[in-house]
């Protein structure tokens, strides 16, 4: 008896803080299909829309240029994670596998690297990007935001892990290097290399401070600020329902995302992401 | 020979990546905060010496910054992790709809921070059409009517600090709850036949269990909080100075960039200034961890 109340309660606990989570969720979506008037027209919000409308999202396609900032945000992630994943792949690989004078020391001083915040370094290459003309440019954008030593770090222990026998046949086989790195290094470790993919997807897509930073055109914005862009200048009126269309379409791809990829991400994270 | 160059080869990219857009860059802000009245424009400057210490520790947006994040660190921080605790030491006592929990309480993490902070905007915000689905709450229940978004410094203060433990929540939420799985099941048991009481089973046995991983957030979560800024942007508006709910990342970045920006000089100095404070801050924790975590 006792032990069924401390169940009541322990469910209670918990769905408490769940309706705290989902409840923006569930406003957003509801505030997106009640049509302009009948938002203004209630004082008090109804928790039903009494008659759901697709209008805002059609609004929010037209009159301002979301498509265009959707558009921007996936070459962003696209182009950024592969060239990320390139380096990483690379450096992990010659850390891993190859000798060479220095490994240690470079590997040092790369460790060393992980300890400096970004807002730190922000700074200069904000000059040095405005200084190379490659504002409102997918490259300044792109560029600064390639390398990452965690993701070499993870990656490298990873490949430690396959054993130096398979890499000393395959040597004895006339194996080049890179013929190994791609038919068996990197096979042996796409959990890792999956893992690391969508971290970086993820904090591509919700990356604000560089692209703030970097872009004043529109037609660079991606949807971080795209979305700030609605908020301060919206829709020539204060136009909510059609804000949170926008929203509701900014947000579906991540959660689409992580529900498909639920256990890798959860994993992922657990290894070693803050949020970036 | 060769095989020295193939693995230079591999490098190169990330050597040149991090050296243009992290080592260079790391000195160069030692420079910058160095250079008195740098001019952004012509890039001379006429004198080096601390004045953008000076300037930066005078200014009363500084001032203001550094109270904010003060206070968000210290509100968020512990509010966040106690429960986070709670809400993990939970779903580790339950079977059905774990799983159904466990997803819900980690979708915050993958949305977009400006997105679902506009939702938290429309939330707390009072306008000509409505007060505000929370004022209205309150009013119902005989409180004042309260704008939270431009309203009083404690009703900004509050939306701050829940929207912030509402986006980091997930990622404590997920840490603690893969630290309580991997605790030795044998404690338990031999506590349960010692006839043990729960709240003794709990402070002596799981919390000193789960200590290193209460601590790596601890960390990890006073660093978070210090670098406060996308979350304040979202509810806030960009103009931070002028909603007075300004941080110290935010100053950075009004002074490098905007309509009070072209100042890289005082942006440097802020930004090292918040450097120091995050490392004295860490090496304080690390000296408390040292006496207080258990590490088996």
């Amino acid at each position: 008896m006792k032990n069924k109340t401390r169940n009541v309660i322990i469910y209670a606990l918990l769905s408490i803080w769940a309706i705290i989570v989902l409840f923006p969720f569930y406003w957003m979506i509801l505030t997106s299909i009640k049509s302009y008037s009948s938002y203004n027209s209630e004082y008090v919000p109804k928790f039903i829309a009494l008659s759901p409308t697709v209008e805002n999202y059609v609004t929010a396609f037209t009159a301002v240029p979301l498509a265009k900032y959707f558009f921007n945000t996936i070459v962003f992630t696209v182009v950024t994670t592969g060239m990320m994943l390139v380096v990483v792949v690379l450096s992990a690989f010659a850390f891993a596998r190859l000798d060479f004078k220095g490994k240690d020391l470079l590997f040092s001083l790369f460790l060393s690297l992980m300890m400096i915040p970004n807002e730190l370094v922000i700074i200069t290459n904000f000059v040095t990007i405005t200084n190379l003309n490659m504002r409102n440019t997918f490259s300044g954008l792109i560029l600064p935001s390639v390398t990452s030593v965690f993701y070499i770090y993870l990656l490298k222990e990873n490949f430690e892990q396959i054993p130096e026998n398979l890499y000393k046949a395959a040597k004895v086989d006339g194996t080049s290097d890179f013929r190994y790195l791609f038919r068996v290094m990197i096979p042996i470790s796409k959990p890792t290399i999956v893992t690391i993919t969508i971290l970086k997807v993820i904090e591509c897509w919700n990356s604000y401070v560089w692209p703030r930073l970097i872009t004043d055109d529109q037609n660079y914005f991606l949807v971080s600020n795209g979305i700030q862009e609605i908020r301060e200048n919206g829709f020539g009126r204060e136009n909510v329902p059609a804000m949170m269309a926008a929203v509701v379409v900014i947000s579906v791809p991540l959660v689409v995302l992580f529900l498909v990829f639920r256990d890798k991400i959860m994993e992922g994270v657990a290894r070693g992401g803050t949020k970036g | 020979m060769k095989k020295n160059l193939t693995a230079w080869l591999c490098l190169l990219p990330a050597i040149l990546f991090l050296g243009i857009f992290m080592v260079y860059p790391l000195f160069d802000v030692l420079v910058y905060s160095f250079e008195e009245g740098y001019n952004f424009a012509s890039q001379s400057f006429w004198g080096t010496g601390l004045y953008n210490y000076s300037y930066v520790l005078h200014d009363p947006f500084f001032i203001q910054a550094l109270k904010n994040t003060f206070i968000i660190v210290i509100i968020t921080v512990p509010l966040s992790t106690g429960i986070a605790l709670l809400i993990s030491l939970e779903l580790s006592q339950i079977k059905a709809l774990r799983d159904f929990f466990q997803t819900v309480y980690f979708l915050p993490y993958v949305t977009n921070t400006l997105a679902v902070g506009l939702v938290f905007m429309i939330l707390f915000k009072k306008t000509a059409y409505s007060d505000g689905l929370i004022s209205i709450l309150i009013q119902f229940f005989g409180g004042p009517s309260v704008d939270f978004i431009d309203g009083p410094y404690a009703a900004k203060m509050f939306v701050m600090c829940f929207y912030t433990i509402w986006i980091v929540m997930p990622f404590k939420i997920l840490i603690l709850t893969s630290a309580l799985a991997s605790v030795n099941e044998m404690y338990y048991k031999a506590a349960v036949v010692d006839d043990t009481p729960k709240w003794r089973i709990f402070y002596k046995i799981t919390l000193p269990m789960i200590s290193p991983m209460v601590f790596y957030l601890v960390i990890t979560g006073f660093i978070g909080a210090f670098k406060a800024y996308s979350d304040e942007v979202a509810l806030f508006g960009t103009d931070l100075n002028a909603a007075g709910m300004n941080t110290i990342v935010g100053y950075v970045y009004d002074m490098l960039y905007g309509n009070s920006g072209g100042y890289p000089s005082y942006a440097s100095a802020a930004a090292l200034i918040l450097f120091a404070i995050v490392f004295t801050i860490t090496t304080i924790n690390l000296m408390v961890s040292r006496k207080t975590v258990y590490y088996q």
